[in-house]
């Protein structure tokens, strides 16, 4: 009995963030977020923080699905943002053990150095 | 009661949207700006951490949870066992030519800007009324993800165990390698 | 499936089961079984064509159609693959197997030393097949199938000796020349299908029958010409006849079966096939009228100054094939598949006997080096008598009655056509005699090593001879004309075929027939033309006189006419020198430069572009990343126009 009760209060819960802030102030937050991490990517020679920078641009996608999934009521985004970490998660494992591989053989993480793709 | 509204009294919300904006933007520039990775990986938590109080005003608890744990947690001491393990020095010189910097930032100015002009152009409609507010609790979360989406929730399973797998083997030191 | 339709369903099939055993089989089945596989074969076909004839006869003479299986179907169309057996099908079967059979016969023994044996057997044996479809098939894309089949056995069969260039060339022409009377019939059918929607013979003249169509309906008028440009095709009519008389390359009882007997009269049975389309369309009759006078007197003229024996055999089935077309185009279908089958007979007995003369002289096929063969080759002698007097048109042989009988209704539709027609009767009487005359009469011309060899061909070639000499003596009774007496065999037989031709064209059938003396009179016009061209030729030739000169001698309209009116030589210059010329320029300048140029200069520019942009490719990963931003903001960019 009191489980039911405590999800029907949720049912008619609201969300004062709806009301108090639009949802395009999300969106550009995300923006900015995105670009400062495509900055960070163009700029930095460091394998590491590349994919720091990486990182955040998934962020950034990230709570802008969440805020489009709580701005309409919908589990889905949030679904969906729970699988891009299980992705970045992956990802991260195996770029750092590539990272480690490479600084094992090069004795670098610079990416300026490691310019073997090419013809 | 929920976790949200004991943390933080509604009145509250906005201000602290604003303040976690604002530190999350802030500490994201520090990431990409600071010389030290050590202090890049450091911005990069905070930064997360600001995520998550985003997470929790909209109410997408467990997201916030999970981001914690797996980005905060285990991808960033990921990277700061890395960087401790690789002994990597700030002396390094890490910043490009000047050229390459300018190209970066106005790419990125211009992609800022290009993409703010598009969504200004784009009609968003936001229902603000008699949305529900508990999409993003455990419950209804885990509802759904074991609902729909079991089958790609599987397969996650499979696609961390191929990392692993690779992660391992790439990390494997080959016979006769040199030990750092 | 009824005991009656499996028959009817073999006698496609065995020929083609021959063609597989000894066509796949051609190095493995011994030599000595070959040639009776084959003839088992035909003959089985002729029995069951025999047997079915027998029941269609008691069965109260209904068509039979045997539904096989449905083969295309889209949209409201079905087109199935099946046969139907009818008085006409039924004849030109019994044509096609009985002469087959003989044939195949003659062939075990002409073809005997060759070593392309097995695979001659094969040949025919698919030939066979695909004559046999074109006269069953009961709709006319299975006409169709068995056109081009029997296009492909001629083409081969002609390329039968394939080590000899002209041989192939000749292959190669006869099978280009029919192709372009293909393209014709293939225009008529799609045309029908638009019409009718329907290609099934029974549905087609039904709806014809029951239309609304007005006698000389403009699409029917094209549809007609349009199939009887395929006709001109395979029945070698002016101006697609060339391919015939260079068809003799092939072997003589390829000559004998393919082209003369059977598979050049399957135009004039499609025509006769599709006669109740025809009777809508009396500028298309007219038409076919005229193109046959036409090819019989100029092919008779030609045949005239021939002098390869085959080579005059030839001319003479072009013309004789004219004189069939010519039936047709006034009306008298019946007339016209009388010759059909007086034709086969006399024409396949000529070509045998010419075969047998080859044969006999060691391959010499020039008459100015023959004559007096009489003596050595007495069955071959007698039998070609026989045929010459039956193609000449002297009664009571077969050709006088189905000539007869052309030419009396030609009398009736146009006295002129008639004039012109009974010159080239006598012009027919006057080659054929001429040919006897230099071959069998007077004396040896040949060489003296061809004189020892000279012998009577054996028992297996002589027999299929008889036969057809008796047919020859006998075969016009079927078709008696009516001062002779009041039953017509054929003509009754035929009668329901043109059922619904005379439904939409009552008066095509109605003219006054001549009257008894008349008939009389005609007959006597055309016997008399007919013994005096033999006479002259005896008078000219008879007594190994006035042999003819070397090529090079003839002048004037002679020349002319020797030289087949450079017919050959306007085609070369008319058609095919200016599509080599235009080929010869397409190649240098549009292939050489249009073409090559583009695909070369496509390569030329990949290569030179990518000699630059490869520099591109410094392998700096973060360059590459800023590329791609770059494109990112090229499309976000995009969005704005």
């Amino acid at each position: 009995m009191y489980k039911r009760n405590r999800a029907l209060n949720y049912k008619k819960m609201d969300l004062e963030i709806i009301k108090l802030i639009p949802l395009e102030h999300y969106i550009y937050f995300s923006v900015a977020l995105f670009c400062i991490g495509v900055v960070g990517v163009l700029m930095r020679k460091n394998a590491l923080i590349i994919f720091m920078c990486v990182e955040l641009m998934l962020n950034a996608t990230n709570l802008l699905l969440t805020a489009f999934s709580a701005y309409r009521g919908d589990a889905t985004g949030q679904v969906f943002v729970f699988f891009i970490m299980v992705v970045a998660a992956a990802e991260v494992s195996v770029g750092l053990a590539i990272v480690v591989m490479i600084y094992r053989n090069s004795r670098t993480t610079d990416v300026g150095i490691l310019n073997n793709l090419k013809w | 009661m929920n976790l949200r509204n004991v943390l933080i009294m509604p009145f509250l919300a906005d201000k602290l949207f604003y303040f976690l904006t604002f530190v999350a933007l802030l500490s994201a520039l520090l990431v990409v700006f600071s010389k030290k990775p050590m202090r890049s990986v450091l911005f990069l938590i905070i930064t997360f951490f600001c995520l998550s109080g985003h997470y929790v005003l909209l109410n997408a608890q467990f997201l916030a949870a999970v981001n914690l744990i797996v980005y905060a947690g285990a991808i960033m001491v990921l990277f700061l066992f890395t960087i401790m393990f690789l002994n990597l020095k700030s002396d390094v010189v890490d910043k490009r030519s000047v050229l390459t910097q300018l190209t970066a930032t106005i790419s990125g100015g211009i992609m800022l800007v290009l993409m703010v002009a598009l969504l200004r152009q784009a009609e968003i409609t936001v229902i603000k009324e008699g949305v529900d507010g508990s999409v993003g609790l455990v419950e209804s979360l885990g509802k759904v993800l074991f609902r729909d989406f079991l089958l790609p929730f599987e397969l996650a399973s499979v696609l961390f165990l191929t990392a692993m797998v690779g992660a391992v083997m790439l990390g494997k030191r080959d016979a006769g390698d040199k030990v750092i | 499936m009824s005991g009656l339709e499996i028959s009817i369903a073999l006698i496609p099939l065995l020929p083609f089961l021959g063609f597989l055993i000894n066509g796949l089989g051609f190095k493995t089945v011994p030599k000595s079984l070959v040639g009776p596989l084959g003839i088992l074969a035909v003959v089985a076909s002729f029995a069951l064509t025999l047997s079915v004839f027998m029941q269609f006869n008691a069965l109260g003479k209904q068509p039979i159609l045997v539904n096989l299986f449905e083969w295309i179907a889209f949209g409201e169309v079905s087109i199935r693959f099946s046969f139907l057996v009818d008085q006409l099908s039924l004849l030109m079967l019994m044509v096609v197997t009985g002469i087959g059979s003989l044939i195949h016969i003659y062939s075990m023994g002409y073809m005997s030393h060759d070593e392309g044996y097995g695979k001659f057997f094969a040949y025919l044996n698919l030939f066979m097949f695909s004559m046999l479809l074109l006269v069953m098939g009961s709709n006319y894309l299975i006409m169709f199938i068995g056109w081009e089949g029997v296009g492909l056995c001629s083409y081969l069969l002609i390329g039968f000796w394939n080590k000899n260039n002209d041989y192939n060339d000749a292959a190669k022409k006869a099978f280009i020349m029919n192709r372009i009377g293909d393209l014709g019939f293939l225009l008529g059918i799609f045309m029908l299908l638009g019409l009718f929607g329907s290609l099934e013979y029974i549905e087609v003249f039904n709806k014809v029958a029951t239309g609304t169509f007005s006698v000389g309906d403009a699409t029917i008028t094209a549809i007609t010409l349009l199939l009887f440009v395929g006709a001109m095709g395979k029945s070698a009519q002016v101006p697609l006849y060339t391919w015939l008389p260079d068809a003799m390359a092939g072997p003589t009882p390829v000559s004998a079966l393919i082209h003369a007997a059977t598979m050049v009269t399957a135009g004039i049975y499609m025509v006769v096939r599709s006669n109740a389309l025809f009777v809508l369309a009396p500028f298309s009759l007219e038409v076919v009228g005229y193109v046959g006078v036409l090819t019989a007197l100029l092919a008779a003229t030609i045949g005239i100054f021939q002098n390869d024996i085959k080579k005059v055999l030839a001319y003479s089935t072009v013309s004789q094939l004219g004189y069939m077309f010519l039936a047709l185009g006034v009306g008298a279908f019946t007339s016209g598949m009388f010759h059909v089958i007086t034709h086969a007979f006399f024409k396949a007995l000529l070509f045998l006997g010419a075969g047998s003369v080859i044969h006999a002289m060691s391959n010499e096929q020039d008459i100015r080096n023959m004559g007096g063969l009489a003596k050595d080759l007495k069955i071959t002698y007698i039998t070609f008598l026989i045929a010459c007097i039956a193609i000449s048109g002297i009664p009571p042989f077969a050709g006088f009655f189905s000539k007869d009988e052309i030419l009396l209704h030609v009398f009736e539709h146009n006295k002129l056509l008639y004039a012109l027609a009974v010159l080239g009767s006598a012009m027919t009487s006057f080659y054929m005699f001429r040919l006897l005359f230099l071959t069998f009469n007077g004396s040896f011309r040949g060489t003296a090593h061809q004189r020892e060899h000279l012998h009577e061909s054996p028992l297996v070639m002589t027999f299929p001879l008889i036969v057809l000499a008796v047919l020859s003596m006998a075969g016009g009774f079927m078709g008696l004309p009516p001062v002779f007496s009041s039953t017509n065999w054929l003509g009754a037989f035929m009668e329901p075929l043109f059922a619904n031709a005379k439904i939409v064209n009552p008066t095509m059938f109605a003219h006054p027939h001549a009257s008894h003396t008349m008939e009389l009179i005609l007959m006597g016009v055309s016997t008399f033309v007919a013994l005096a061209s033999m006479l002259v030729a005896f008078v000219v030739y008879g007594k190994g006189k006035n042999i003819p000169a070397e090529d090079s001698t003839y002048q004037g309209v002679t020349k002319l006419v020797y030289n087949k009116y450079y017919v050959d030589e306007l085609y070369n210059s008319a058609f095919v020198k200016p599509l080599m010329r235009a080929s010869e320029l397409f190649y240098t300048f549009v292939d050489k430069q249009v073409v090559d140029g583009i695909v070369e200069g496509v390569g030329k520019i990949v290569k030179g572009t990518s000699e630059r942009v490869r520099t591109l490719q410094t392998g700096d990963t973060s360059f590459y990343l800023l590329l791609m931003v770059a494109g990112i903001l090229t499309i976000l960019a995009l969005n704005f126009l």
